[in-house]
C-alpha cells in the first residue's frame, strides 16, 4: 500500500484537518493467512491438473505407436486373436460414429423442439412439468437409461440386444442436454427479432422457423456436438445393450456392432500385451475423437450470432 | 459461451411487470394451420419427453415387482444377492454401502478440491491464465469413465497402496480406516474407487462453482477490500456466504453423477466372496448399484435374476432422483435471494 501524505493547511486558509488516521500495517497472522490461502489455490489447481496430464501422457505413450500405424485406420480386428500384433480398429471407431449419427438424428429434433416448447410456447403447469421433467432425464445413470431400454426391448419384447437399441439408451442420455443447451441460446436472441418479424404479419411458427432458429443456430449446433461428445464416452448402455465383435458391422439391427468403449472393455480382460496395447490405442483414439468434437463445438460456438 | 450446467430454464422466470412472460409474443400464433402445426410439434416433444420419463419409472416398478414377490429375503435389509432358483434371496444393504461409501469420499475430495479451484479460477489466477485453467479442468470430463477406469487399475493404482498404508497407520484403529489381513490390494478398494470417482466428478463441482463465484457482485468484494479485508479475508466474507447455495448444488449434482458412475468403479471393485462377513473399512471390495448391475446384466437369465436387478437399477434411480431434486430446491432458494 502506497501511503498519500497530505499537505496539509497550506490551500484556502482553511483550519489544519486532524491528522490523518495513522494505518497500522497488515498484523503478521493476518498476512501468513493470506499467503497461505494464495498458496493452497495454486496447489489445488496443480492437485486437479496433475491426474488430466497423467492420463493423456500415460495413454499417448502406450497408444501412440498403435496409431501411427496405418492398418490402425484401415483394418478391422477380423482374424486377429488376442496373442497376435496387428489389426486395427476401423470396426470399432465406424461404429461409434454411426452409433453417434444415428443418435443425433434421433434426439435433435425431439430436444430442439422441446426447447423451442419451453421458450416460445409453454406455460403455466405443463411447461414447469415439462421442464422439471428434463431435469430428472438429467440426473438419470447412464446405467438406469440402458436398464430401461433393456426391460422394453429385451424382456418385454423379446427382441436381441441389438445396436439400435443402444441409440435408444444414448438418446434418453442426449435429450436433456441438447435441451438445455438449446434453451439458452433460444433465451438469448433479442426479442427485437420476433417482435419486428410479428410486426411484419409474419406467423409465429414462420418467425421461430425463420428468424429465432437461424439466428440461435451456431450455439445449437455447439450445444448438440457436446451432446454428442457426452455420450460417446458412454460405456454402461453398450455393456448392458451391444456385445462386442472383431468384424465390420453397419447393420443397426444385427445383433452386435463393436465400438471403441467395447473393444476397450474387450481387451482389457484378456491381459495379454497385444490385447493391452490395443486397449491403450483404443483409448486414445476414443479420447482424441471426443476432444475433436468438444473443439469443433467450441470453434462454432465462436461465430455464434447470439452471445452467452 | 457459458452453457448453464445449473440449466435454469426458461418456463421459470417471472414474468414482467404486465404479468406476461419475457418472450411471449402471445397473441402472434394466427391460428393457420402452420402454426398449429409447428406449436403443436413443439407441445408433443415436450409430452414425449414427460412421457419418457414416466415409462422409465413404470418399466422399471413393473418389472421390478414380481422379482420381489419372489423374493425369499427383505429387499432392504438383507445383505444376500442370490437369485438362481426357485428361492431367490437377495437385499441391498452391501449395494447401498459401496455406493454410499464410495459416493461420499468422492465428495469429499471433490468439493474441497473443486471450490479452491473456482477460487484460483475465478479470484487468483492472472487474467491470461483464467480461461486455460477453466479449459483444462472442463477437459478432464471429456476423459470416457472406462478410460478412467483401466488407467486407475493399471497405472495409478500402485501409488494408492503407500497411502492406504499410511491412511491404516495413523487411522486405523477406527474401523472405518483399518486395512484388513488379506484384504484386497489398495486398488481394488473402495477408497480407491472413490479417489477415482472424486477426479471424475471435479469438473462438474468445479464448473458450477466458479458459475457462482463470478456472479458476486462486484460491489461486494471492492467493499470488503477497502474495509481493509485481505485478499482471502475477502473471499471469506464476500464471495464464499454468496456462492455456498451454489457449490451445495454442485456438490449434489456430482453427488448424483458419482452414485450412478459404473464403468470406473466396476473395473476397478473387486468382489466380495459369497458369504463374506460384512466389514465396515474402506480398505475392501464390493459392489455398487450400478456395478452390480453391469456385470449381472450379462449373465442375467432368468425373469427373478433381471427383475432383481431392475429392482437394484429401480432404488439407485430413486436415490439420483432425491439427490437431484434437493440441489435443484437449493438453487431454486438462490434464485429467490439473489433477485
Amino acid at each position: 500500500m502506497s501511503t498519500i501524505e497530505l499537505e496539509t493547511g497550506t490551500r484556502g486558509g482553511s483550519p489544519a484537518p486532524a491528522a490523518p488516521p495513522t494505518l497500522s500495517p497488515k498484523s503478521g497472522s493476518r498476512a501468513v493467512r493470506d499467503n497461505l490461502a494464495r498458496i493452497v489455490m495454486w496447489g489445488a489447481f496443480v492437485i486437479g491438473v496433475i491426474p488430466l496430464v497423467w492420463i493423456l501422457v500415460s495413454t499417448i505413450l502406450k497408444g501412440g505407436s498403435m496409431l501411427l500405424e496405418s492398418q490402425w485406420w484401415t483394418n478391422s480386428q477380423a482374424g486377429i486373436t488376442n496373442r497376435r500384433v496387428g489389426g486395427g480398429a476401423v470396426h470399432a471407431i465406424q461404429g461409434t460414429l454411426i452409433h453417434a449419427a444415428v443418435t443425433t438424428v434421433l434426439s435433435v429434433p425431439v430436444g430442439v423442439m422441446t426447447a423451442v416448447y419451453l421458450v416460445e410456447y409453454g406455460r403455466g403447469r405443463l411447461a414447469r412439468a415439462v421442464s422439471f421433467m428434463v431435469d430428472i432425464l438429467t440426473g438419470i445413470p447412464s446405467i438406469v437409461a440402458a436398464l430401461f431400454v433393456y426391460a422394453l426391448w429385451v424382456t418385454t419384447f423379446g427382441f436381441q440386444r441389438v445396436a439400435f437399441a443402444v441409440c435408444l439408451a444414448l438418446v434418453l442420455l442426449m435429450i436433456p442436454t441438447i435441451v438445455r443447451s438449446t434453451e439458452e441460446m433460444l433465451k438469448l436472441v433479442p426479442n427485437e427479432l420476433r417482435e419486428a418479424s410479428y410486426a411484419l404479419g409474419v406467423p409465429k411458427w414462420k418467425t421461430i422457423f425463420k428468424v429465432v432458429l437461424p439466428t440461435a443456430f451456431s450455439g445449437i449446433v455447439t450445444g448438440v456436438l457436446l451432446g454428442v461428445a457426452r455420450v460417446m464416452g458412454e460405456t454402461a448402455p453398450l455393456l448392458v445393450l451391444g456385445p462386442y465383435t472383431q468384424v465390420i458391422v453397419t447393420d443397426l439391427f444385427a445383433t452386435n456392432m463393436a465400438t471403441l468403449p467395447t473393444m476397450i472393455n474387450q481387451s482389457r480382460s484378456e491381459n495379454l500385451q497385444p490385447a493391452l496395447d490395443r486397449v491403450w490405442g483404443a483409448a486414445l483414439t476414443l479420447i482424441l475423437l471426443v476432444f475433436l468434437l468438444n473443439l469443433l463445438g467450441r470453434f462454432i460456438g465462436r461465430f455464434s450470432k447470439v452471445k452467452g | 459461451m457459458s452453457t448453464s450446467i445449473t440449466g435454469r430454464s426458461a418456463v421459470d422466470e417471472l414474468p414482467g411487470p404486465d404479468g406476461r412472460s419475457p418472450l411471449a409474443g402471445d397473441r402472434a400464433g394466427t391460428g393457420r394451420l402452420g402454426d398449429r402445426l409447428f406449436g403443436g410439434a413443439a407441445t408433443a416433444s415436450g409430452l414425449l419427453v414427460i412421457a419418457l420419463v414416466t415409462l422409465v419409472g413404470v418399466f422399471l416398478v413393473a418389472q421390478a415387482i414380481p422379482a420381489l414377490q419372489a423374493n425369499q429375503a427383505n429387499f432392504l435389509t438383507s445383505r444376500e444377492w442370490a437369485t438362481a432358483g426357485t428361492s431367490p434371496r437377495f437385499g441391498i444393504v452391501d449395494l447401498l454401502w459401496a455406493t454410499v461409501v464410495t459416493s461420499v469420499i468422492a465428495m469429499a475430495i471433490a468439493v474441497p478440491l473443486g471450490v479452491a479451484i473456482a477460487l484460483f479460477i475465478t479470484q487468483y489466477a492472472p487474467t491470461w491464465l483464467s480461461r486455460p485453467a477453466a479449459a483444462t479442468i472442463d477437459l478432464l470430463a471429456a476423459v470416457p469413465s472406462i478410460v478412467f477406469g483401466f488407467w486407475g487399475l493399471t497405472i495409478a493404482g500402485q501409488y494408492f497402496e503407500p497411502v492406504a498404508g499410511v491412511i491404516d497407520a495413523a487411522l486405523g484403529w477406527i474401523p472405518f480406516f483399518a486395512e484388513s489381513e488379506g484384504g484386497p490390494s489398495a486398488k481394488s478398494t473402495l477408497a480407491f474407487a472413490g479417489v477415482i470417482l472424486a477426479i471424475m466428478v471435479l469438473p462438474i463441482v468445479t464448473a458450477i462453482s466458479r458459475e457462482v463465484f463470478a456472479q458476486v457482485p462486484t460491489a461486494h468484494k471492492e467493499g470488503a477490500l477497502a474495509l481493509g479485508a485481505t485478499q482471502w479475508e475477502m473471499i471469506r466474507t464476500a464471495v464464499l456466504p454468496f456462492g455456498k447455495p451454489g457449490v451445495i448444488s454442485a456438490a449434489m449434482l456430482g453427488l448424483g453423477r458419482a452414485l450412478g458412475e459404473t464403468l470406473a468403479v466396476t473395473i476397478l471393485l473387486s468382489a466380495l466372496n459369497d458369504g463374506a462377513p460384512f466389514s465396515s473399512s474402506i480398505f475392501n471390495g464390493g459392489a455398487t448399484f450400478a456395478s452390480k448391475i453391469a456385470l449381472g446384466i450379462q449373465e442375467a437369465n432368468t425373469a427373478t435374476s433381471t427383475g432383481a436387478l431392475i429392482a437394484a437399477g429401480l432404488v439407485l434411480f430413486v436415490l439420483t432422483f432425491v439427490v437431484n431434486a434437493i440441489a435443484r430446491v437449493v438453487i431454486e432458494r438462490r434464485k429467490a435471494f439473489s433477485e
